[in-house]
């Protein structure tokens, strides 16, 4: 899975950049998405990376509560999955041990792994990827609730502006809105596991999605960054209750290499 | 968009040709270099020892390579967040490090050691990794092996895609192109 997830990008981010093609105004920021379809050619076809960076391994579990794993525990079996996945594939190895010592572990664990209880007797496995570049320019604020929908775009908006060329546009962002901390965080990284481009069920919603797409992509940041109208190619938000002193805000920027892939078994 | 070849090493005359916006390809010998390779390096220079390559003339690849499969030179071996390299950077330069290929924004203290001594940076395409691997013939480690994906790699190259982001005349694109593009 770690290796499929690296190798081939899906159809709905390729053809993302097919459709942004059309509109894109720039002759550069053209190429790049031309680059962009032909790069993850490549990659597929030869089982490669698309992407040098092969990302931390966030692993998503949807454990049905019917279901008794036996045998050994799930963290460690996924851990040997991702080592497995990584030494095999010619995949980078990225993580360090620890955080301030920065000793790579070798073999790219730990994974970072979400583990949900949910009904049913099936678990369902996805492995996305993340690159450190698009990560580093993430950001998280805990605003007043009399901030309101404008404070929130505000945030959105001044995060892609500070991130500018670096997170490797055209980006998909995944926002978070309300719970507590580090559900919001978490919101905004399942946000990024939705088919590009595919719409909030909640209509005011997909909405704020529509005009915050709009807006992002008036900021003129461009393919790579080097000036054009495709900077985003989706946002995706994520809501959850949340207490009633705060409006927490999360913004999970993710790079072009929008990569996942889930099982259930 | 302009289309240029430049050979490594870069002399003065190449460096100050180069204008923002201009395509590149570039041929020769450059050097990959990223965060830990780097601390290295200036500790290295804190310390008044020599440096493990010459980077006189040099461009430095901020990258950190996937592995190579079995037959192939090298794995996928896209750009990263020059930024990183920003605190390291200018003693390079006054070293005499002629270019650095890698995406995203430089600090002003880069800046104005490339206008100072003359240096270019050059960006290369995020996450067109497998595209750029092919532009690579040959790469040999020769530093710090034990860095991984972070050791310094000598690659040859032939055709690889870059383009002029910040000159050695105060030039930026990435201001520029942002200026051109945004609307309201």
């Amino acid at each position: 899975m770690c290796q499929e997830a690296n190798y081939k990008l899906a159809d709905d981010v390729v053809n993302s950049f097919k459709r942004s093609n059309e509109t894109e105004v720039s002759q550069s920021g053209k190429e790049i998405l031309n680059m962009l379809v032909e790069n993850a050619g490549i990659a597929a076809a030869e089982s490669i990376p698309m992407c040098q960076d092969t990302g931390v391994a966030v692993v998503f579990v949807e454990l049905g509560q019917e279901v008794q794993v036996i045998h050994g525990n799930l963290v460690d079996a996924i851990n040997e999955g991702v080592r497995k996945g990584y030494l095999e594939g010619y995949l980078r190895k990225s993580m360090v041990k620890h955080p301030l010592a920065r000793v790579n572990t070798g073999d790219n664990t730990p994974a970072v792994i979400h583990t949900s209880i949910v009904a049913g007797n099936k678990i369902k496995i996805t492995v996305a990827p993340k690159g450190g570049g698009s990560e580093n320019m993430s950001s998280l604020k805990m605003l007043k609730p009399a901030e309101g929908v404008e404070g929130v775009k505000k945030f959105i908006l001044d995060t892609v502006q500070a991130a500018g060329p670096n997170p490797c546009p055209p980006l998909i962002i995944g926002v978070g809105i309300g719970g507590t901390m580090e559900k919001c965080a978490l919101l905004a990284k399942e946000a990024l596991l939705r088919a590009v481009g595919e719409p909030h069920p909640l209509s005011d919603i997909a909405q704020l999605e529509k005009e915050l797409l709009e807006a992002i992509n008036k900021l003129g940041i461009g393919p790579a960054g080097l000036g054009g109208r495709t900077t985003a190619l989706a946002v995706h938000i994520e809501i959850f209750g949340c207490h009633i002193a705060s409006l927490p805000v999360a913004v999970n920027i993710n790079c072009h290499a929008a990569r996942h892939k889930s099982v259930s078994i | 968009m302009t289309r240029v070849n430049i050979t490594t090493p870069l002399s003065d005359e190449i460096v100050k040709s180069l204008r923002i916006g201009q395509q590149v390809f570039i041929h020769g010998v450059i050097y990959t270099g990223r965060d830990a390779a780097h601390k290295r390096l200036v500790e290295r220079m804190d310390q008044g020892k020599e440096l493990p390559v010459d980077l006189k003339g040099q461009i430095i690849y901020y990258v950190g390579p996937a592995p190579a499969r079995p037959g192939k030179v090298i794995g996928s071996a896209g750009p990263t967040t020059a930024g990183r390299m920003d605190a390291y950077a200018p003693l390079l330069i006054e070293q005499g490090l002629k270019g650095m290929i890698g995406k995203g924004a430089r600090s002003e203290k880069v800046l104005q050691a490339m206008q100072e001594h003359g240096a270019v940076y050059f960006g290369a395409i995020g996450g067109a990794a497998a595209l750029i691997a092919r532009s690579i013939q040959e790469a040999t480690i020769v530093a710090y092996p034990e860095l991984g994906p972070e050791a310094i790699y000598r690659l040859v190259v032939k055709d690889f895609p870059a383009i002029v982001v910040n000159d050695s005349f105060g030039g930026d694109l990435y201001q520029e192109g942002k200026k051109r593009y945004a609307l309201e």
